[in-house]
């Protein structure tokens, strides 16, 4: 059924249980909405030298952003900044596929589960609400505080 | 009692089976309603037969045009009981009349003229469509901006009235009937209120046009703004509804074709009212559609529709009250109500909730309805909203309750 193909189990678990969700100490914070629905994210990045150290997140919103922010927690903290960006593209990729696409598991793990949501374009930009929070945020930790020389 | 079999004949879409194999139960008439064959063939017959352009040539198509337009004209004044027809000014849509209001007001001379002495008064249940253009003209006039809160089931805190419409109101612009909240107004309270202080009072009546009877003498409103897309006409036309010595007195917005009387290189004097507020080539064909368009709604009749959407009202109420952790937003009973019904249930995102009903073929509107200050109100992020109309049945609202059980289980 198509609606399975949405709402992966995958999906539903991070929903339900949210990885990394709260608002914790770091560099940069961003507020996103997505003004058609009413999805909000606020989002604060920590960098440490070169690796992304945590990103910790509050919002409201369905079930395709909630654990769209989860799976991104999963997937990038502990990353250096390069492999991070990379992962992001990727996804981002993938969602703008309108079901073309698969996703490398290698590559995106848990996040290949969204790849039924690119179908849906009304829900794209839900799945991408954290992602391009996530972007943004980084983008002003880089530019707030010039990244130290990691040891 | 509505003949609603023979009603859903005359709207092909009705009988639509969705590309999932679902049959269509199509719940989300405050967003737009669907059409009747009798409005889509009178579009059809405009464009083959007598499409020219209007209030200029002499051929036959150009007259017949024109006729048409201008009996569209008749056609909505008489729908309103207006005092004449030369009050029904068309716009493109209700936030265009709204608009055309608000700008008229900003370059008005006294005493209509809104500056930064002056007043304005809203509701916090208003569409965007009622807010932004305030909130444009405050902050170009310096005028402020002043609003009616809302009690928590649903409807105008009016309990200050005389402090919140005061001598420095210049007009007062509200709902007649909230697209969120369902709730029907105390019109006569304020109006009142703004006669006293020698206000304008602007109503929006987009929710009100489709689904009840709608005098605008017996509103004793200066300006009524409303929608044809909402009323089974096309999308592309609305109405402004204005009292003639109003229309007389203030000043244009748009410029153009159409709204002329002598043009030269250094000034222009432009056509009576309505034409004064008509710039350029206007909707005719989508103005062609609103005539067929209330013509088949005063062949049901406007009280057998608000009864019949009463009593679907009353029946969905009941139903949804029987849905675990549904919380109607609005008012819980169909006294002063109408039959759009917003709701939160639990904690399942609206979003969620309008998929998971999609696949069962059941549209719903979901979000804040372009009224986000009353989410905000309420401490909700968005809401579900199912609204009804003349061809909605029993069976539709059945679906719906199905369909919600359906999705809490799907998410429990
Ligand atoms: C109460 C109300 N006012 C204004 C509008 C705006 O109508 P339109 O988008 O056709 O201008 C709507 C419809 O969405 C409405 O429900």
């Amino acid at each position: 059924m198509k609606l399975d193909s949405m709402y992966q189990d995958i999906i539903l678990d991070h929903y339900k249980h949210p990885h990394g969700r709260g608002l914790r100490d770091g560099d940069a914070e961003v507020h996103h909405v997505n003004p058609t629905c009413g999805d909000e994210i606020t989002l604060r990045v920590k960098l440490e030298g070169n690796v992304l150290k945590d990103v910790s997140y509050e919002g409201q919103g369905c079930s395709i952003s909630q654990a769209s922010a989860s799976v991104l927690n999963d997937l990038l903290v502990g990353k250096e900044l390069g492999e991070a960006q990379q992962i992001q593209e990727a996804f981002l990729e993938l969602m703008q596929s309108k079901g073309q696409l698969e996703g490398d598991e290698e590559v995106l793990e848990d996040a290949i589960a969204f790849a039924g949501v690119s179908k849906y374009p009304a829900r794209v930009k839900c799945a991408l609400l954290s992602w391009m929070a996530w972007k943004d945020a980084t983008a002003q930790a880089l530019a707030g505080a010039p990244v130290k020389e990691s040891a | 009692m509505l003949d609603v079999d023979a009603i859903r004949k005359d709207f092909p879409v009705l009988s639509r089976i969705l590309p999932n194999g679902k049959p269509l139960v199509y719940l989300d008439n405050a967003a737009t309603s669907q059409k009747p064959k009798q409005v889509l063939d009178a579009l059809t017959a405009y464009y083959e037969l007598h499409n020219a352009n209007v209030h200029r040539g002499v051929h036959t198509l150009a007259e017949e045009a024109t006729a048409l337009y201008e009996g569209a004209r008749d056609a909505v004044a008489s729908f309103i009981n207006a005092p004449s027809r030369d009050e029904v000014v068309f716009t493109k849509n209700a936030s265009e009349s709204l608009n055309l209001v608000a700008n008229m007001l900003g370059w008005a001379e006294e005493p209509y003229k809104v500056d930064a002495d002056s007043e304005i008064v809203i509701t916090e249940m208003e569409h965007h469509s009622n807010i932004v253009p305030w909130q444009l003209l405050a902050q170009r006039t310096g005028a402020k901006l002043k609003w009616f809160g809302l009690t928590d089931d649903g409807r105008l805190d009016l309990s200050h009235i005389d402090e919140i419409i005061t001598e420095k109101t210049k007009v007062v612009s509200f709902v007649l009937v909230s697209n969120i909240l369902g709730t029907v107004n105390p019109v006569e309270a304020i109006v009142r209120r703004a006669q006293d202080v020698g206000a304008l009072v602007v109503i929006d009546a987009s929710q009100a046009a489709p689904h009840m009877v709608l005098d605008v003498q017996a509103l004793e409103a200066d300006f009524v703004a409303f929608t044809g897309h909402k009323m089974l006409a096309p999308t592309g036309i609305g109405v402004l509804w204005g009292r003639q010595e109003l229309l007389e007195d203030l000043p244009p917005f748009l410029g153009g074709g159409e709204m002329i009387e002598t043009v030269s290189m250094q000034s222009s004097t432009y056509a009576p009212a309505p034409h004064k507020f008509e710039a350029g080539t206007p909707p005719i064909a989508q103005a062609v559609g609103l005539g067929a368009a209330i013509e088949y709604l005063n062949g049901v009749g406007m009280d057998a529709i608000a009864a019949h959407e009463h009593r679907i009202t009353e029946y969905a109420l009941s139903r949804l009250a029987e849905v675990p952790d549904l919380r109607v937003i609005g008012p819980t009973t169909a006294e002063d109500r109408a039959a759009a019904i917003s709701f939160t249930l639990g904690d399942i995102h609206p979003h969620d909730v309008g998929q998971v009903l999609d696949e069962q073929g059941i549209a719903v509107r979901v979000g804040h309805h372009c009224a986000r200050p009353v989410c905000l109100r309420y401490g909700i992020p968005a809401t579900t909203r199912a609204s009804f109309y003349l061809y909605s049945t029993e069976a539709e609202v059945d679906a719906l309750i199905d369909g919600l059980h359906h999705v809490r289980a799907f998410f429990g």
